[in-house]
């Protein structure tokens, strides 16, 4: 320990140095009895291995597969395009479209809209053999324009909902809202969508002839010909319970009206409903035409992918348990790293030389998080890509996730086991037994991760609460998989959501620490050594 | 000690010589442990964590009544304090051994008793004992909590739920099985913490024996989350405590148990001879 210059050569009464260069003087003195400890360095290294391990074991044990039939699976997974921005998405629909060159308008009254859910057993494919009468929230039918049917290209479409009235939706993730409210035959609604250049404009009207422009969109790099055309979707729903239903929607739509150049006639086509697709549809698409009379039926969504349906993970799933094992290893060496000096009555020596005692405190939480930190960080980065490679092996979907996510899993790694380990210390201060200071620090920073899904069940209420107020709720940083408010999703524990958002998640575990820290610098100064 | 008198007889030398040096060992460590401060609040905080685990879960716990809501367990739910009670029992079992050689003493107890594995046996004895007595109050607290609360969790006869009570044959096999895994739990800790000697590090990978393998088997799938379940010392231990056949099941109730026994047996014959080789 070098400490710079020793209080008792001082006069009593003035033994205190300028609080920086003690500080500096205590860091140093800190970080060196840290970094002696030769088994705190070397169960610094075992914390990072085992998080790394363990996260590729867990990736390793998840497995997807197809099945064509009984007991006749291969690895791998169902399609899931990807959206213009990179995004996964859900893009089947049935279309009734001929193409349009340049400039034009498409106007359609919507006669009627029903729809039906899928009402048999959860584990079979669904068909139109068990349904009920329903009709999906966001169930759509309009006009939609599109360059290109290939799943995931980029589109605008405007559209009459379930329960969601008339949206002006436009790649996946974008949408205006119109009029509200279902059409009724005294209440009828008309659809325009017009494409002028690169410019797509959405209108909707009450009696076809004044209209209320509702939204509008650039599709960068549209061509000179594109895709327009009448289209349902109708996804599955959780009206009935925690697993969804999938529905089928069915639009009559009269009035067709089209201005423009075309090459060539209708065609009426199924977009990804084939069994290779993964999003569940009910029933195959059909369309019907008499006159300026369409019928059309379809299944399926253009919107976001989420979660279960894509029946994928992300690798920062997998890296939970490992983060969980690594909080263990620094739980005990941060409360050794007080509780040693309680032991061996060093902590004399340190009080004696640094007298102010707020100061060792900071000093030694500063160096158990700075080297805890550092730890979950490096282990997270070495982790995820492992994780990432032993899931794409087993052939189990990944849902792309953006740097900004990458980065925000790795750093908020590092603070979980940061915050934790200062915690820890704290606790050590608090205690000053090795046992009860471990055994306080695992029951208060580990254990809510265990009864959480464990033992209260992921469903339980009781669960997801402790992912709200307990340090557990931290573990939000972690959580990777899209959300989107233009699918409705239960987008709870049970189905990988945290119900509190990252940094606020981080900041419930930050309290903890600081209300532990408070208690520790209270009981320090308080107390005799 | 009243075997030291008669004149001794060349085939009992043996056992003789054994027997003080057996019973002063068990005296030793009880007086050791009795007067350790930390003993009685650990007994007292078992027995209280236990219990208040269970109410805690008990008033949290609302079943919905549905025709096709699962079968609850009652027995298994009064018991649920043992889950964490446990953690409690294994500080008493790693500071029986580390605390003495945190402070050296561990150099006086092995010169004054050189039969190294007697000391260890003594040691066992005397936890046994303990936990056996804060494992019965325990138990007793959980089953009484479950009988007066779980009928308001929706649990009650209304519902077609026996009351919890020890006349049911699989509830007094839960009840002792628990007790008995409170103990085979303590056994296990003892062995391990004999092996790794450091207080801090001993309790780590104790706990972390205990309560990440459940965790792991919720992150992976079957078969690997079926087999964790089965040897997991917390997991198979805990079937014992299992009164209705659930699909969940991975391990029958004395199987379980019998599992975490080989633990515990396992750790002691590890510790016995690393305390035996190793220099104190």
């Amino acid at each position: 320990m070098r400490v710079t210059s020793s209080p008792a050569r001082q006069p009593a009464n003035r033994t205190r140095r300028p609080a920086h260069g003690a500080a500096t003087a205590a860091l140093r003195a800190e970080w060196v009895k840290f970094r002696t400890v030769r088994g705190w360095l070397i169960g610094l290294v075992l914390a990072g291995l085992l998080c790394v391990g363990f996260t590729f074991v867990v990736a390793n044990g998840h497995h997807q597969g197809i099945c064509t039939g009984a007991g006749n699976c291969t690895a791998g997974h169902p399609f899931v395009p990807n959206g213009p921005g990179g995004e996964a998405v859900a893009d089947s629909y049935q279309y009734y479209t001929q193409p349009l060159i340049g400039d034009g308008t498409l106007t359609a009254r919507i006669g009627s809209l029903t729809g039906v859910i899928y009402t048999g057993p959860a584990n079979q494919a669904p068909s139109t053999a068990h349904t009920r009468a329903g009709l999906a929230g966001w169930a759509k039918v309009g006009i939609l324009l599109t360059p290109s049917t290939r799943q995931g290209s980029a589109y605008a479409a405007i559209c009459a909902t379930g329960s969601h009235g008339i949206q002006f939706q436009h790649n996946y993730t974008r949408d205006q809202p119109g009029r509200s409210g279902t059409q009724t035959s005294s209440s009828p609604r008309w659809l325009r969508l017009t494409r002028t250049a690169e410019t797509i404009t959405g209108y909707d009207s009450d009696n076809g002839t004044t209209w209320r422009q509702i939204g509008t969109t650039r599709l960068a790099g549209l061509p000179a010909t594109v895709d327009i055309g009448l289209f349902a979707t109708s996804p599955v729903t959780y009206q009935d319970g925690a697993t969804g239903a999938a529905t089928q929607a069915t639009a009559t739509f009269n009035d067709l009206t089209f201005t423009g150049r075309t090459a060539s006639g209708w065609t009426a086509r199924s977009i990804g409903m084939s069994p290779r697709d993964y999003y569940p549809t009910l029933g195959a698409g059909s369309t019907h035409r008499s006159g300026a009379n369409v019928t059309i039926t379809g299944s399926g969504d253009i919107a976001p992918a989420v979660a279960t349906l894509a029946g994928g993970s992300t690798a920062s799933e997998s890296l939970l348990f490992g983060i969980v094992v690594a909080l263990v290893v620094v739980i005990v060496i941060a409360t050794g790293f007080i509780t040693g000096e309680y032991r061996r009555g060093l902590i004399r020596t340190t009080l004696a030389a640094t007298p102010q005692r707020g100061v060792v405190l900071a000093a030694k939480a500063l160096v158990i998080a700075a080297v805890a930190f550092t730890v979950g960080v490096v282990a997270t980065a070495l982790a995820i890509p492992l994780g990432h490679h032993a899931l794409t092996t087993n052939g189990n979907y990944i849902f792309p996730t953006s740097t900004t996510t990458q980065v925000r899993v790795t750093v908020g790694a590092g603070l979980v086991l940061a915050l934790t380990a200062v915690g820890a210390l704290a606790l050590g201060a608090i205690l000053r037994r090795a046992a009860g200071a471990v055994t306080a620090g695992i029951i208060v920073y580990v254990l809510p991760n265990l009864l959480g899904p464990g033992v209260l069940g992921p469903g339980a209420p009781a669960a997801t609460w402790l992912y709200r107020a307990s340090p557990a709720a931290a573990f939000s940083v972690f959580g990777a998989l899209p959300r989107s408010a233009l699918v409705s999703y239960p987008f709870t524990l049970a189905n990988g959501y945290y119900p509190i958002g990252s940094w606020a998640g981080l900041a419930v575990l930050a309290a903890y620490t600081a209300a532990a820290l408070a208690l520790a610098t209270y009981l320090l100064h308080r107390r005799d050594a | 000690m009243s075997t030291q008198t008669g004149p001794p007889r060349p085939h009992t030398v043996l056992r003789d010589e054994l027997r003080p040096a057996w019973s002063a060992a068990v005296r030793a460590e009880w007086t050791k442990l009795r007067t350790l401060p930390s003993t009685t609040w650990l007994l007292a905080g078992t027995v209280a964590v236990t219990v208040g685990t269970t109410a805690i879960i008990a008033a949290a716990t609302h079943t919905s009544t549905g025709p096709d809501a699962a079968r609850q367990d009652p027995t298994k739910l009064a018991l649920t304090g043992i889950d964490l009670g446990q953690a409690i029992i294994a500080v008493l079992a790693v500071l029986t051994v580390c605390e003495e050689y945190g402070a050296g003493m561990i150099r006086i107890t092995l010169t004054a008793m050189p039969r190294r594995t007697v000391v260890l046996a003594a040691k066992a004895v005397n936890l046994t004992g303990l936990t056996l007595i804060a494992g019965l109050v325990a138990v007793a607290g959980c089953l009484m909590t479950g009988r007066l609360m779980l009928p308001g969790a929706g649990l009650g006869t209304a519902d077609g739920y026996p009351l919890v009570s020890l006349a049911h044959t699989a509830t007094l096999r839960a009840a002792a099985g628990s007790v008995l895994y409170l103990i085979l739990i303590a056994l296990l800790v003892l062995g391990i913490a004999t092996a790794i000697r450091d207080t801090a590090v001993s309790v780590g990978v104790v706990l972390a024996l205990l309560y990440l393998p459940p965790l792991l088997a919720q992150a992976v799938s079957d078969p690997l989350r079926r087999h964790l379940e089965q040897i997991a010392p917390m997991t198979a231990g805990l079937a014992v405590q299992v009164t209705t056949s659930s699909p969940a099941q991975v391990i029958a109730p004395w199987a379980g148990l019998g599992i975490l026994a080989m633990w515990a047996a396992g750790s002691l014959t590890t510790a016995g001879v690393l305390l035996r080789i190793r220099d104190a």
